[in-house]
């Protein structure tokens, strides 16, 4: 019999899933700054504590190489704990233990060990969080060999692909949008996983693929409503996973539109854009190529505390539909 | 460091300008503000004064050729910067590829288009630098006409690219592919063909009679296919400037993807001819230079002008233009004047011509038409308007049918005002007759509406009165 499929919002839809995580395997329990009685920073956690105890949601001291550290030494003897970052830019504090350690000890240990670690990352821009607080540095970590790196961008791919994360017996990052915590969308009751390691094709087309992760999926989708009113037909696919990326559904998808956009709200130089554009470009889909590769990511600059100037850093959905639009008729 | 001096970007579209003339040459001492060369663009000529003080050096940006927009021409070095020229090798690297659309006679010289080493291109400006391929023997084309072409046995460099910088995209190739004449086709497909030569040179004894182009005569589309028909010598070749090419690519795009349809009537013009003698007449002088002078002096297409745009107030319909979502629908009503200039032509408009009296449209229209002739109108002077207006009456045409020139949705062909047997409650009078053809876009006006917007023109101009009110 199918599940219930309700509406949930992306926090509730994570908070489920490791509701259900902790309910099936005692060996999976929590860990972050302020997810205890505070509940998280985004309430993501919310009341696990009163479901759970302290001993299964653990408040961590104001330490992210800490944190991470115990974290990754446990997942080594053999536990299975999901530790939140309040904000993903502290990443650069734990780098030691995620790149150093928890991505090296099963290749450096012969397969004896693996590191079942999940972190999750709140990221992204749109908050007036300011430089620290609203960057988007998963290609930093899709960098390094080991690690596993996901961006769902619905509440139905949220839970189950945290719970894939769980089940996976390598350390996987999640990187989640901040301004998609209040995002709704069907999410179905009870255990489920959404495969790491596959993108998806959330609205197919003839003329254009745009390949984008996270929250730019659905700004994408809006660009493609309005486009299709102009005759543009855009292919949306989903990437989900930047670390293993998806290769052969964006070469097959290239291959049906012959042209390629990447749209993601990282800096553009040397992100995500680049790897898709130069896997394209060393791939069969080459020679189905009937335009320049065109990549819109963030500008060039920390991202500004003054609303404005923040949203004008990020790629918009005007922004998309322009540049859309010039590629398919020609302009580029 | 020294000042650049590059090809401004004075038309909203435009990829790329000539200069038509410098104001100063290589080595001479010029004046910020100065005016330091003229600008042709498709339909203007504009002229461009120097960013800074100081000598003009490197002069790259020779006359009529295209060139970039963005691309540096010149240099200015203020009085206390030493100079030295651009090392001719690196500066017929990068000249070549503009070779191609060299005109005529033009030779290139051996300076460079793209910045000396010292000051690099901005990585933010990347296309400045990049003049279309050809000449170069290289085809731009995308990996996809390429593998296309391949497959087909197809020689690109035969090809016209459509897509930007003249790149061959998919279409290109598909069009060549169906219709084998167009481009270069490989040895291995026209095997068991007639030989090249003969294909497409009609036999000198028997030639196709010009009325029956399709009688067994491949269509002619390359260069080279029009050129072979010729003797050698028996022509000469004027390369087009940027307006014939404007004007043939607008007209092409119009009349291939606009559905025309045309309504002619006749109007008679006595009582119009009569009040424009008398209001001529009453017109107050004015001190000139040249002597006391009228303040106005209508003409017949200044009150045709301001007729077309009543009429268009009063079918509020018809004054409208065709995108693929919605109808335009305009307030106001914009009326273009094609006017002849040498080499070509452009249409200026009056704005709000239905608000303006016939005196203004008058002097407006004489100032419009003489900067026409210098080409020296703004572009926001010819781009855009609602409906325009084309008159050959002065050479005598009695009617003829007008191209609309998007993004109107109607254009007014004038003929001659002559006189001509009319036939009144049987009996047969003279008038004087004028002829009009409307051409319609019939996407935006369908019959009846553009038969009611050409029975209101012609109220109007049989009862000119109304247009004094």
């Amino acid at each position: 019999m199918d599940a219930m499929v309700r509406e949930l919002s992306y926090a509730q839809a994570i908070q489920e899933a490791m509701a259900i995580a902790m309910e099936m395997d005692e060996r999976v329990f929590l860990m972050g700054e302020d997810i205890g009685v505070y509940g998280g920073a985004f309430q993501v956690t919310g009341d696990l504590v009163e479901r759970f105890g302290t001993e299964r949601v653990i408040d961590t001291p104001i330490s992210e190489l800490g944190g991470a550290g115990v974290a990754v030494g446990a997942a080594l003897t053999g536990m299975r704990p999901i530790f939140e970052f309040q904000f993903s830019d502290f990443v650069t504090l734990a780098m030691e233990q995620i790149v150093n350690q928890a991505a090296k000890m099963r290749f450096m240990l012969g397969g004896e060990v693996s590191v079942p670690v999940v972190m999750r990352f709140p990221a992204g821009s749109g908050t007036g969080a300011a430089a620290q607080h609203s960057q988007s540095l998963e290609a930093w970590l899709g960098h390094v060999p080991g690690l596993k790196v996901i961006q769902p961008a619905t509440p139905y791919d949220a839970k189950g692909m945290l719970l894939a994360a769980v089940a996976d017996p390598d350390p996987v990052m999640i990187f989640e949008h901040k301004l998609l915590y209040k995002m709704k969308g069907p999410v179905p009751e009870g255990y489920y996983t959404v495969p790491i390691g596959k993108a998806d094709i959330r609205r197919e087309g003839r003329d254009l693929t745009i390949v984008a992760t996270s929250i730019m999926v659905q700004k994408a989708l809006d660009a493609a409503a309005t486009l299709e009113a102009e005759g543009i037909d855009v292919e949306v696919v989903d990437l989900r996973t930047i670390r293993p990326m998806d290769k052969q559904t964006v070469i097959d998808s290239v291959k049906k539109t012959s042209r390629l956009m990447c749209v993601y709200e990282a800096v553009k130089t040397l992100g995500i854009g680049a790897e898709v554009s130069a896997m394209i470009a060393e791939s069969e889909a080459f020679d189905y190529l009937d335009a320049p590769i065109v990549r819109l990511g963030g500008a060039e600059t920390p991202i500004p505390y003054n609303p404005e100037l923040e949203k004008a850093t990020v790629p918009q959905v005007p922004d998309i539909i322009t540049a859309a639009r010039d590629l398919v008729k020609g302009v580029r | 460091m020294p000042t650049e001096v590059i090809l401004p970007k004075v038309d909203m579209d435009m990829a790329t300008g000539q200069i038509s003339r410098w104001f100063a040459e290589e080595g001479a001492r010029v004046k910020k503000g100065d005016v330091l060369f003229e600008i042709e663009t498709d339909k203007a000529a504009m002229e461009i004064d120097a960013p800074a003080s100081g000598v003009l050096r490197d002069v790259t940006g020779k006359e009529g050729v295209d060139i970039p927009v963005g691309a540096p021409v010149a240099w200015i070095y203020a009085d206390d910067e030493s100079y030295a020229p651009i090392s001719p090798i690196e500066g017929e690297m990068s000249a070549r590829p503009t070779e191609g659309v060299a005109s005529g006679g033009t030779s290139q010289s051996s300076t460079a288009l793209e910045p000396s080493p010292v000051e690099p291109t901005p990585p933010d400006r990347p296309l400045a630098g990049h003049p279309p391929l050809e000449g170069e023997g290289k085809t731009r084309a995308t990996p996809l006409a390429r593998r296309l072409a391949r497959e087909a046995g197809l020689n690109l460099s035969g090809l016209t690219g459509s897509g930007p910088y003249g790149r061959v995209v998919k279409a290109d190739v598909e069009a060549a592919i169906s219709s084998p004449l167009e481009g270069e086709v490989s040895a291995k497909r026209t095997e068991g063909v007639a030989s090249e030569g003969t294909a497409f040179a009609p036999s000198p004894v028997e030639p196709t009679p010009p009325d029956r182009p399709s009688a067994g005569h491949p269509p002619l589309k390359g260069e080279g296919d029009v050129l072979r028909l010729f003797e050698q010598g028996s022509y000469d070749l004027v390369p087009h400037d940027n307006m014939r090419k404007t004007i043939a690519r607008r007209l092409v795009e119009a009349k291939s993807t606009i559905p025309h349809f045309y309504l002619t009537l006749d109007c008679e013009l006595d009582a119009l001819l009569a009040l424009r003698t008398q209001i001529n007449a009453a017109a107050p002088m004015k001190k000139t230079d040249k002597g006391d002078a009228p303040t106005y002096k209508l003409s017949v297409n200044d009150m045709v002008i301001k007729a077309m745009a009543m009429a268009l107030k009063a079918v509020p319909d018809a004054n409208a233009s065709w995108t693929e979502s919605a109808m335009v629908k305009h307030k106001h009503a914009d009326v273009g004047v094609a006017v002849s200039i040498p080499g070509g032509l452009i249409t200026p408009i009056i704005r709000h011509a239905d608000e303006k009296t016939l005196s203004t449209i008058s002097n407006e229209m004489k100032d419009l038409a003489s900067r026409a002739r210098s080409r020296k109108l703004k572009p926001e002077e010819y781009q855009g308007g609602t409906t325009a207006v084309s008159n050959l009456g002065m050479f005598g045409i009695k009617d003829f049918a007008a191209v609309i020139n998007p993004p109107h949705a109607t254009i007014l062909a004038v003929g001659a005002g002559e006189e001509r047997a009319v036939v009144k409650n049987g009996e047969i009078k003279i008038a004087t007759v004028m002829s009009v053809t409307l051409s319609t876009d019939h996407r935006a006006v369908d019959g009846a509406l553009g038969a009611e917007l050409l029975v209101a023109f012609k109220r109007l101009i049989e009862n000119p009165m109304g247009m004094l009110v």
